[in-house]
């Protein structure tokens, strides 16, 4: 890390896709060990702008720093932790909970990926932090909504990863779980993480982000949760349905 | 004839044993590439790359130059094919798959209908298990081992592309990278099934042992096993067969593959149409037993 440059810093990033506009000029600086949420509709760019910061897509303009430096290298070091959104996982794929979380290791390991010791103890400690030992040998199908995040979670913490990005990882998940997450999440912030969460589950904010974002294709306000997640404000991200629905 | 006479008796035959070598070499690395087509649903393109490979072969055969570099070179350009037209026009993926490889298995069928040649190249497209000469053999083992040991050595890779790119992104991976090496690796196999069951059957080879282990286990490391080893047993069987009614052989080894997986997936106990609702049966006659 470079002196006190942000965690993220996304400078006035556009990205096109063809014809449409996924990004307009988007800005937004996000300080280490803060926990941020993304809030926006579908459409409003949200998995465009992870995989700017991912450095998966290519911004037309602007630039996306981590820690001062280019995407590359904090992939590089294994640095980014990345929890899918459940449609995007093949559940039936026969991989084990400890397969996947396994799979955290693989940036730290050799050239065939043979884990070592360090890295199988490494798994084990993961599981257990996000309480899913008596599950390490499950199919990953056959775990719980909550349990599927936790899982990815693990993975991210088996990695050492030091910025986490997690796309909805509410949907399909019960209170219980929620909570769990959310204390979860706390802790590796705690510990100096910085994590970035997409979500259209609003009443979970103001537990688990230091700070919310409101995007529509452009960062239209960055704050407090319960400054963001003022209805005036929520409209403009969502148009007026969100306050009749209360 | 008793057993052990039964299986030597074709082994008699030099033809023969070349055969068995060369079947049990490409079932097997076909089977170790099939479980990852079959997971990150590529069989399509399987088949399509297997086709698209012939104008490459039937060229290499032309100026002499290895089969296997005139099909890489081929199952590339189908690939960039697709892409280009899924990509640049409003023709989806399938579509675009079926354009491409029949255009490029029809210039290589015309190709071999004007080369003049002392082997017959329509055993390309069907096979000539039984022809198989010392240096066609030789061919097979150097690419077979090749692509064996880079699907070996890289699994762990190849799985986590296939689970999650993104993932493999984000920790300094490259999935283009990954996607591309089992593409090459496909055109490589291909080149090496080519031999025992031709262009036509390959797509068998690179689809049901992977989808006949996937219906067994849980766990992608078993399907490694599991399904080179159905697939090498069923070459091997479906030969013998071959030999004794004096059937086609690449066809038959394909059909012992397929039989296989019919049975599997109607009785696998995990996944299996029939053989799930006995084991229903059991627990609840268990359970009955028990109380």
């Amino acid at each position: 890390m470079t002196g006190n440059a942000p965690a993220i810093l996304v400078d006035k990033v556009t990205v096109h896709y063809g014809e449409v506009l996924a990004l307009d000029s988007a800005s937004l600086s996000l300080d280490p060990a803060r926990i941020c949420g993304l809030v926006g509709m579908n459409g409003s760019g949200k998995s465009t702008l992870f995989k700017a910061i991912m450095g998966m897509v290519k911004p037309d303009s602007g630039r996306v720093l981590i820690n001062g430096q280019p995407p590359v290298k904090i992939r590089k070091e294994a640095g980014i932790g990345y929890v899918p959104q459940s449609e995007d996982v093949d559940w039936a794929f026969p991989l084990s909970v400890r397969d996947v979380v396994m799979m955290g290791r693989y940036g730290h390991l050799g050239f065939i990926r043979r884990p070592r010791k360090a890295d199988r103890d490494a798994v084990e400690h993961a599981l257990e932090r996000v309480e899913l030992s008596d599950y390490a040998d499950r199919q990953i199908g056959q775990l719980s909504g909550g349990q599927k995040k936790r899982a990815f979670v693990a993975r991210g913490i088996a990695q050492g990863a030091t910025m986490m990005l997690l796309d909805e990882p509410f949907a399909g998940v019960d209170k219980r779980s929620e909570a769990t997450i959310t204390r979860l999440l706390r802790e590796l912030a705690s510990d100096g993480a910085t994590i970035l969460v997409s979500t259209h589950d609003l009443h979970a904010l103001p537990q688990l982000c230091d700070e919310a974002v409101l995007l529509m294709r452009k960062v239209l306000m960055h704050g407090t949760p319960d400054v963001v997640l003022q209805p005036e404000n929520l409209a403009m991200a969502f148009g007026l349905d969100v306050m009749n629905r209360g | 004839m008793d057993l052990i006479t039964l299986l030597s008796e074709p082994l008699s035959y030099d033809f023969m044993v070349r055969a068995l070598i060369t079947t049990a070499i490409a079932a097997v690395v076909c089977a170790l590439l099939s479980c990852w087509l079959v997971l990150i649903g590529w069989s399509l393109m399987g088949d399509a790359v297997s086709h698209a490979v012939l104008p490459g072969v039937v060229l290499a055969y032309i100026v002499g130059a290895p089969f296997a570099l005139g099909a890489l070179v081929f199952a590339l350009l189908a690939v960039t094919l697709i892409g280009v037209v899924r990509n640049t026009s409003r023709v989806k993926e399938d579509a675009a798959i079926g354009i491409v490889f029949t255009s490029l298995f029809a210039l290589g069928l015309v190709l071999i209908s004007v080369t003049p040649s002392q082997t017959d190249l329509n055993h390309i497209i069907f096979g000539n298990l039984l022809g198989v000469s010392m240096a066609d053999l030789v061919q097979v083992v150097v690419l077979g081992v090749v692509a064996f040991a880079i699907l070996v050595l890289k699994r762990r890779d190849l799985t986590l592309y296939a689970f999650d790119p993104t993932h493999a992104h984000a920790i300094g991976l490259s999935p283009r990278r990954l996607g591309a090496l089992l593409l090459g690796l496909l055109a490589l196999t291909s080149v090496v099934a080519l031999q025992t069951v031709g262009v036509v059957l390959v797509v068998a080879m690179l689809i049901i042992p992977g989808a006949t282990a996937y219906l067994l286990t849980d766990r992608f490391s078993w399907m490694l096993l599991i399904a080179p080893v159905i697939s090498a047993a069923c070459s091997v069987a479906g030969i013998y067969v071959s030999y004794y009614l004096d059937t086609a052989s690449g066809a038959m080894v394909v059909l012992a593959q397929g039989i296989v997986f019919a049975v599997v997936y109607l009785f696998s106990p995990r996944q299996g149409l029939i053989g799930t609702r006995l084991a229903k049966a059991r627990r609840k006659r268990a359970v009955a037993l028990a109380s």
